[in-house]
């Protein structure tokens, strides 16, 4: 409860921000999915044939993982990109099923009698629909939004992964941290507007519902609940307006990306300040999963990110591995000016490379040093590893078969940031880290040298698109500083503060400037 | 000939069939389908379920096309008349009203004259006359909604909306077959007493032999798509026809009832 309280005081402001973006985020994808939803599903109940295909292939975009949507709308002109826009689109996408399956079901669902006299009658079909069939749907249509919009209040959060911001900033922040203060800073709130969004929706439906089972209901009541209803529609559309000329408005000089990691941020900070420091304005877009910065960097949505050689070798340019540091750099060089037209910087002065990691007390005990010291007892030991390295080329496939080791069982496959805590806890005995993670020695693990040299080299580099370096003289500047300016050993310092000491990137990075 | 409309002719099949569209094939619904509805007349289809009386009425109004031969409202094909004009000058009554159910009785009553374009004052008017006429004075229930009608009340409002826009024709599908015996009897009495004072040519379709007789001035006895015989009610009691006289048969109380009521003291001991 104090610490809650402790946190509320000193973050009040962003929690108030990024309840502001999710609430954003959630507002516009339901307003755009149920203008789009609506006009479908009315059209369906009139191509009866239809019906079948267009349904389906709405439930099968609501089956695709978020974040490999994302990865799909990032290289696509103007849907994609990173940030809001792609979020957005990929709720709309989300929130389509419901909405449109709803309005299907409410207005099949009239009943047959009342719209047989309406024919009979001498009602047109557009009178029909209007007079008849809307308003005695619009319960369960509404039911449907009410779906589409608790689906988007808890896909949202993943949006953070690809820059749009919200609750889900503080959720992946919490799990990369190891603190759950953090996690539960952004799902409780999450939680709670999950739960709003519900209960307002909820009686705007009774309220509906009253509308067509209660009598006398006055024409002042029926008129203002139209107005309410238009009006929201008309704020629906100035937000999607205002905010589409927010983003177009906004360029900075240079966009800076980072992965979602601790390391990639406080690199990003880094050179984000740096840069600041010559003048030049930055906007930082931080915390993407996966490839996506790469992804953003080649699509011109962002200007430079933090990367290693190693994992732009194999995974970017699906290059075999090799184990000369010296080869592999001027490898990805070449091929990234060819391929890309980015530059790559000299080496940041660190390597980032996967570390073997065990509890120090079994290390101590059994007296391991390498990898291969440990192959003997692996037998009886149970490993996690990260979606990235059970995945990647250079990952779990080939090191196991390099150094001829077996588990106890399949080895886990969980979020890294997951990974230390379950070592620490005794849930698994061994993990792939990164090497300059500074939860290593918070939690007292012990790295294995890798003594068969099966990892290649992963020096830290920039990432810069060349169009940008020639825009900005002192953004090329920048780029040769900062050549050799890090140690392992900093880095570890670095990293150390942020996730054990849980101070800000921005605070440590401006320090150890000072210090320099 | 059918196909000859006269004066005297408000609607006329002339070797009329439909088939419906099914699975595959289509099913013959209605077939050699001839028959000429007189001005100003009642005039009751009789038959059983499925029989095709249904299908006949919605040709009338032009809900179906017919496959074959032709079916003439006021002399005109119903393929030549515009469907909304046709239909709005077609009153229609169905089986549990088709009231709707966001509409206040008062809107309900008002539907045709509205979609008409007919001024305020002269709809409101007229709501108020036609509930009057079918027994529901508008100042009680003017103003509520239909799921607060009992079955009855709600097919009163289903006949006062079919006659809002003062139509020569009304179509009529089984309109009391849903009401407990004694709201119906009540219904039927009042519709035939609403009947001589507007002068309306009505088509009403029942399974309900007794319905019939009482209400029409013809009966139609149909069966599996064919009209049999068209008479008056009391040429159709004396008709020789195997249906007809099935009919006929169920107006008859079981014996030992009838028994029952001419033998007071029989009715005594059953006490």
């Amino acid at each position: 409860m104090n610490t809650a309280l402790r946190f509320l005081s000193t973050h009040w402001r962003e929690l108030l921000q990024l309840t502001a973006e999710h609430v954003m985020l959630v507002a516009v994808s339901v307003a755009v999915a149920v203008a789009i939803g609506l006009p479908v599903g009315l059209w369906l109940t009139r191509r009866a044939a239809l019906k079948r295909p267009v349904l389906a292939v709405a439930g099968i975009l609501q089956t695709v993982p978020s974040l490999a949507l994302f990865g799909f709308l990032i290289p696509l002109p103007f849907v994609g990109g990173i940030g809001a826009r792609s979020a957005i689109v990929a709720l709309v996408l989300y929130a389509l099923l419901p909405v449109v399956r709803n309005t299907v079901t409410g207005v099949e669902g009239v009943d047959r009698n009342v719209r047989e006299a309406a024919e009979a009658l001498g009602m047109t079909d557009r009178q029909i629909l209007r007079q008849v069939e809307l308003p005695l749907a619009a319960p369960v249509i509404l039911a449907g939004v009410r779906v589409a919009a608790i689906i988007s209040v808890g896909v949202a959060t993943i949006a953070a992964a690809i820059g749009a911001g919200g609750l889900g900033t503080y959720i992946f922040r919490g799990l990369r941290q190891n603190d759950n203060a953090l996690t539960l800073a952004g799902a409780v709130p999450a939680a709670l507007l999950a739960l709003a969004v519900d209960w307002a929706i909820g009686l705007l439906e009774t309220r509906l519902d009253a509308r067509s089972r209660r009598s006398r209901e006055s024409n002042a009541r029926r008129t203002a609940f139209r107005r309410v209803a238009w009006a929201s529609l008309a704020l629906g559309l100035v937000l999607v307006v205002a905010f589409g000329l927010w983003r177009g408005a906004r360029r900075a000089d240079v966009v800076v990306c980072s992965k979602d990691f601790t390391e990639q941020v406080i690199l990003g900070e880094l050179l984000a300040q740096t840069l600041e420091a010559r003048g030049l304005s930055v906007e930082r877009r931080f915390e993407l999963g996966g490839n996506l910065c790469h992804d953003a960097l080649v699509a011109g949505e962002v200007d430079v990110y933090p990367e290693y050689t190693g994992t732009s070798l194999m995974a970017i340019l699906k290059r075999p591995p090799s184990s000369d540091a010296r080869a592999v750099y001027e490898q990805v060089k070449r091929d990234y000016a060819e391929r890309f037209d980015v530059e790559v910087s000299p080496p940041l002065g660190f390597e980032n490379t996967f570390a073997i990691l065990v509890r120090g007390e079994d290390a101590r005990r059994l007296n391991l040093r390498t990898v291969s010291d440990a192959v003997p007892y692996a037998r009886a030991w149970r490993a996690g590893f990260g979606q990235d390295f059970k995945s990647r080329p250079d990952g779990y496939a080939g090191f196991a078969r390099a150094y001829g080791l077996n588990f106890d069982s399949e080895p886990r496959e969980m979020d890294l940031s997951l990974t230390y805590r379950a070592l620490a806890e005794r849930q698994v005995d061994l993990i792939a880290g990164n090497s300059t993670d500074g939860l290593i020695s918070a939690l007292d693990l012990t790295q294995l040298a890798d003594d068969r040299r099966y990892f290649p080299p992963y020096e830290a580099v920039l990432l810069f698109r060349r169009d940008t370096l020639a825009r900005h003289r002192a953004a090329r500047e920048v780029f040769e500083s900062l050549s050799g300016a890090i140690t392992t050993e900093e880095m570890r310092r670095l990293n150390y503060e942020v996730d054990k000491n849980g101070r800000a990137p921005a605070d440590v990075v401006r320090e150890w400037r000072q210090q320099k | 000939m059918a196909a000859h409309a006269n004066e005297e002719t408000m609607v006329s099949f002339s070797g009329v069939g439909y088939r419906a569209p099914g699975a595959g094939e289509t099913r013959a619904i209605l077939s050699d389908f001839n028959l000429d509805v007189r001005r100003g007349e009642t005039l009751v289809l009789l038959g059983e379920s499925g029989c095709g009386k249904t299908t006949t009425l919605r040709l009338v109004n032009r809900m179906l096309v017919p496959t074959s031969g032709q079916v003439l409202v006021d002399g005109r094909d119903t393929r030549a008349w515009d469907k909304t004009a046709l239909r709005r000058r077609t009153g229609y009554v169905i089986q549990e009203a088709g009231l709707f159910p966001h509409f206040t009785v008062e809107r309900n009553v008002a539907l045709v004259p509205a979609l008409e374009g007919w001024e305020a004052g002269r709809v409101r008017a007229r709501v108020a006359e036609l509930l009057e006429l079918v027994g529901l004075p508008p100042r009680e229930f003017a103003r509520r909604y239909p799921q607060e009608l009992s079955g009855g009340q709600r097919q009163r409002v289903g006949v006062a909306r079919a006659l809002a826009a003062d139509p020569p024709l009304l179509l009529m599908d089984e309109p009391f077959g849903a009401l407990d015996p004694l709201t119906r009897a009540a219904l039927q009495r009042e519709f035939a007493s609403l009947r001589e004072r507007l002068s309306k040519t009505v088509i009403f379709v029942t399974h309900d032999v007794r319905e019939a007789l009482l209400l029409g001035t013809r009966v139609g006895l149909m069966h599996k798509g064919r009209l049999l015989l068209v008479e008056t009610p009391e040429a159709f009691l004396r008709s020789d026809e195997p249906l007809a006289r099935d009919y006929r048969e169920t107006l008859r109380l079981p014996s030992h009832i009838a028994q029952a009521t001419r033998d007071p003291s029989a009715t005594e001991e059953a006490r």
